[in-house]
């Protein structure tokens, strides 16, 4: 989804707007910026900081401080491995070794053909569910190693079957 | 739709939506939370729906969605209304028979009711289930009858009631003395008098104020603010308004974790039902009261359910606390008087205000009032949202009511107060419940995620997870927190690889007396307390890391090797699961061979084998 | 006006005062590392932590930069607790900081000669935030910031490469108590080396005697800054009279 520099600035102005300006509101328009983009690319940090009328230092600081943002694009399908204590009990630091394992990537990572990204997250709140893993906001509760890689498979197929419609 | 503009109105609307509900309608409700919705809630819901107007009953039964009802493990649950029937693990292949059976034979399907394995008996409402039984259900109170997304029905259960009562019937010093007779103290953590707060706030130098609500909900294991905010936003902003009024503020911020989407999502939708019924906005049930409230969201950050760091990213920088010798309520977002609370304080208010400070500070002990919701996970059979009074044993939470260990294996802790908190073993099961008690023993209430832990938890492993936690959390502005939390990580680590000294258990009490007393904010004053707790009640399990570089819960990888059974016969499970080839089948029904410098330990052979052939050691 | 007691000793100090301001004016050694008379008190490095008693009796420990007095105070700057803590503090900053000699001199003051903490690192920076405070509240710019989150939290300018927002003044350089960040006028450039790397800066040549006297970014800051035509900087300050 590569957008073109006018495309990103008018995403931007429609977000900024839908905040009134309000600079005060850099953490969630920021949010809503990574959720149209993809990620955080520069660019669209330096727009921000001029359209807010806030230092660039403060969008580079949030953009950095806050977990939730890349500036790296990510890969097609995000799959996060909830840490929590509660999954963690449960065995949830084997379940995302077996992640990395068959993505060969580490956590906080992409492959190389950004399929998919790797990443960790701290409670998503469905502890009685625990091992929890989500991709692609869908969650998957009470996961098991041997079901990691069916469940990579499901989304590799997936991306094949696009694949060949796009030819 | 016409704003509300009295009491009278208020009651008017409620009474003609009761009217218009026939008491005897059958009503499918669906719990649309998070956990359900993980476990296929959505696509029972629909299925419902289709199936219903496929066979004409769409007018005679409703489907209802809820909020979540905090027994997510056995999900999706839907109970059918008015019979109060409570089926768990629905899927869309039990629909079909769930119409047939029960909505029009009148019959239950057994299967689908709930089964205590240490409970005999049947249990078919919703009333009955022990786990729900034993609990006392102020605030989840109507969690399985109430769409959040519709403020009907919350009206319909006497919703804004108090609000009314606080505008017309009370005065903003009358309404904090109520709160302050009532004895709630906060329930995110702190445990601080919330009246006092209020009143703080109040008297605080300025005209402008705003008024928090904090469902950052950080503690992972804890997800009773993801409940009450998907489930009954509502509650939340009826308390929030009443506060708002009490205190003089005119606007609010609802400040919801990044990683709740939903609760983000119904909180909006029930600020905007709550306006366009002017219970929120510009004269608020024609009182001439005014505020207004935003939601805001987090970036994934821990450190941003510290107040002051989530107002500095309220305020859209980064979330770096600061000192608090100025208090919020003097000095908070944008140098203004600030009042912030958590969201299950917020929930309480409307009930104080309608049952009055009296009948509330008549439940609880004499310092805590009131009831909590806890979260009760990791190895209890039943998981879930517990609400129960103040005072109650942490025994009775974890048997009774959570049903034991699961596996029958046997219990070893229970970390109260996440990541700030400590552990608690089992001869302290008898504890009473309460901020000051748990405080004693170590730990503290924190914002109620109680996880349990069993024999097969290793409590240096645990200590080591948590300040592992910690140290991707903590903000990095102050020196003790910042390099006192890396190195008792990395003390911890080498004592789980079998590389620690008896010295570092001196070293590791010191770091964690100066995180105590120097750190600037919360993190890093608790930041040691599951370590240190952890050093009182299982030096032996550190020791024998130490003295004998062994696990004895056989946790830490490098302390353990995993072995074939000699009674293996060769069924080659656990070859075919091994992912790094380190099994090889040898002769037929003989034991395979494990080549230990290939194992990984990532226990995928264990899962695999169903004869219990690996052993750990 | 409010009574405290500091060491013992009672003081009288103007309400609002904080506890460390006030036992400086009576020179009364406090230690501080983040502490600067430019910039508002922040209260990262916690050396300067004093025991306090209230008039109510409540006694803990507080930062004396941010604590403001109160009637009735009683300040103990350096009990066994608080020497205690300071050595565990100055402890893991010198393993963060193993070759910084400020680091070392100020331990040694503090009774620290070693540290426990192996030390892998070699940083300078001891994330004081002066340089950052000093961009932000004296210059006015906010061309540097702290950036990540954390034990990966460092000085940088956006993206480690954009150093629009910057004028060269070396302010920066000039508060960094560790000398993590110096200046250096090397002909026609100015470069400013920080932990991260350095950025160099084109610097003006005076019409009169030739010497390259300021960065052309910050003649530009002031001339937007004081209205004056960039003109009346082509002469340095020493041929301006």
């Amino acid at each position: 989804m590569k957008l073109t520099g006018k495309q990103i600035k008018a995403k931007l102005e429609a977000i900024v707007k839908k905040y009134n300006n309000d600079s005060s509101m850099l953490v969630p328009i920021l949010q809503d910026t990574q959720t149209e983009i993809g990620y955080l690319p520069k660019d669209a940090m330096i727009e921000l900081h001029e359209m807010l009328n806030v230092p660039l230092t403060q969008v580079y600081s949030v953009a950095t401080f806050f977990k939730a943002f890349n500036l790296i694009p990510r890969g097609r399908h995000q799959i996060f491995v909830c840490t929590g204590t509660a999954c963690h009990v449960r065995g949830s630091e084997r379940i995302l070794e077996t992640f990395e394992r068959e993505l060969n990537i580490k956590a906080g990572e992409s492959d190389k053909d950004l399929n998919f990204t790797l990443g960790t997250v701290n409670c998503v709140g469905a502890c009685a569910l625990g091992p929890i893993v989500i991709i692609d906001g869908k969650y998957n509760g009470e996961m098991k190693i041997e079901s990691v890689k069916p469940l990579i498979d499901k989304y590799r197929n997936t991306l094949e079957t696009e694949r060949g419609t796009q030819h | 739709m016409k704003r509300l503009s009295s009491p009278i109105e208020l009651e008017e609307l409620r009474q003609s939506i009761v009217k218009s509900r026939d008491p005897k309608k059958t009503i499918v409700s669906i719990c649309g939370g998070t956990g359900c919705t993980a476990l296929g809630s959505v696509e029972v819901i629909k299925a419902f729906r289709e199936e219903l107007i496929k066979r004409d009953l769409a007018d005679k039964i409703e489907v209802k969605v809820s909020g979540c009802r905090g027994f997510c493990q056995h999900g999706a649950l839907v109970t059918i209304e008015p019979q109060s029937i409570f089926y768990q693990r629905v899927r869309t292949k039990d629909v079909i028979e769930i119409i047939e059976s029960t909505l029009l034979k009148g019959q239950t399907v057994d299967r689908l009711l709930y089964h205590d394995p240490t409970v005999t008996g049947q249990f078919v409402h919703e009333e009955e289930v022990p786990f729900y039984a034993k609990q006392k259900r102020l605030i989840l109170a109507n969690s399985s009858k109430i769409d959040p997304k519709r403020i009907e029905d919350y009206i319909f259960f006497g919703g804004y009631g108090a609000l009314a009562k606080a505008l017309y019937n009370m005065k903003p010093d009358s309404i904090i003395e109520e709160i302050k007779a009532s004895g709630l103290r906060g329930r995110g953590g702190g445990g601080f008098p919330t009246g006092r707060k209020w009143e703080s706030t109040r008297k605080a130098q300025g005209d402008l104020k705003y008024v928090i609500c904090n469902c950052d909900e950080g503690d992972p294991g804890a997800f009773m603010d993801r409940s009450l905010m998907e489930g009954n936003p509502h509650s939340v902003l009826e308390g929030m308004i009443i506060g708002a009024f009490a205190i003089g503020a005119q606007e609010g911020y609802i400040y919801v974790r990044h990683e709740y989407p939903l609760a983000v999502e119904n909180a909006t939708i029930a600020l905007q039902q709550a306006e366009e019924n002017g219970l929120l906005g510009d004269n608020i049930l024609g009182s001439g009261f005014n505020f207004r409230v935003k939601v805001s969201r987090g970036g994934g950050a821990f450190v941003c359910g510290e107040s002051t760091a989530l107002m500095a990213s309220l305020e859209g920088k980064v979330g770096e606390p600061r000192a608090k010798y100025i208090h919020t309520s003097d000095s908070g977002l944008w140098g203004r008087p600030s009042n912030l609370n958590n969201v299950e304080t917020w929930a309480n208010v409307p009930i104080i205000i309608n049952n009055g400070a009296k009948w509330f500070s008549g439940i609880g002990t004499a310092d805590s009032k009131g009831t909590k919701i806890f979260s009760l996970v990791g190895k209890v059979r039943n998981t879930g949202l517990v609400e129960v009074p103040m005072g109650i044993t942490l025994r009775e939470i974890i048997f009774d009511i959570g049903g034991g260990i699961q596996g029958n294996r046997k219990f070893k802790a229970v970390q109260t107060g996440g990541p700030s908190g400590g552990c608690i073993p089992e001869k302290l099961l008898d504890l009473p419940v309460d901020f000051d008690e748990l405080t004693r023993v170590g730990s503290m209430m924190g914002s109620g995620a109680m996880i349990v832990t069993d024999e097969k938890n290793c409590m240096v492993d645990i200590a080591k997870y948590y300040i592992g936690f910690l140290k991707g959390e903590l903000c990095g502005k102050c020196l003790p927190c910042r390099e006192g939390v890396k190195r008792m990580n990395e003390i911890l680590t080498r004592i789980t690889e079998g590389n620690g000294k008896m010295e570092d258990i001196d070293l590791l009490e010191q770091i964690a007396a100066t995180l105590t007393e120097t750190s600037l904010c919360g993190l890093g004053q608790s930041a040691p307390n599951p370590v240190v707790s952890t050093l009182v009640h299982f030096r032996d399990e550190y020791e024998a890391h130490i003295k004998e570089k062994r696990c004895p819960a056989k946790v830490c990888k490098a302390l353990i090797t995993y072995n074939i059974s000699e009674k293996c016969l060769n069924c080659g499970l656990c070859v075919k699961a091994c992912p790094q080839g380190a099994i090889t089948p040898v002769e037929k029904k003989k034991p395979v061979v494990l080549d230990q410098s290939k194992c990984i330990k990532c226990g995928s052979c264990l899962d695999a084998c169903k004869l219990q052939m690996v052993e750990v050691k | 006006m409010v009574k405290l007691t500091i060491d013992g000793i009672q003081f009288e100090a103007a309400a609002g005062a904080m506890v460390l301001d006030v036992a400086r004016a009576h020179n009364i050694y406090i230690p501080t590392l983040c502490n600067h008379e430019s910039v508002l008190p922040y209260g990262a490095c916690r050396l300067c932590i004093v025991e306090i008693t209230t008039k109510s009796g409540r006694k803990r420990l507080v930062t004396s930069c941010l604590y403001p007095v109160e009637e009735g105070l009683t300040v103990l700057t350096n009990s066994e607790k608080v020497a205690a803590h300071r050595k565990m503090l100055m402890q893991l900053l010198m393993a963060r900081c193993p070759e910084s000699e400020i680091v070392k001199e100020l331990g040694q003051k503090l009774g620290v000669e070693s540290t426990p903490f192996p030390s892998e690192d070699h940083h300078k920076c001891i994330l004081c935030a002066l340089c950052t405070r000093v961009c932000a509240e004296v210059v006015g710019v906010s061309a540097i910031s702290l950036v990540n989150r954390g034990v990966e939290r460092e000085m940088g300018i956006p993206f480690f490469e954009n150093k629009d927002a910057c004028i060269a003044c070396g302010s920066c350089a000039y508060v960094c108590p560790t000398g993590a960040i110096t200046l250096e006028d090397k002909g026609d450039t100015r470069i400013i080396h920080q932990p991260w790397d350095e950025m160099k800066f084109k610097m003006a040549k005076c019409k009169v005697c030739g010497r390259y006297w300021a960065p052309v970014k910050q003649i530009e800051y002031m001339a937007k800054k004081s209205g004056q035509p960039m003109e009346f900087f082509d002469k340095c300050t020493d041929c301006r009279n």
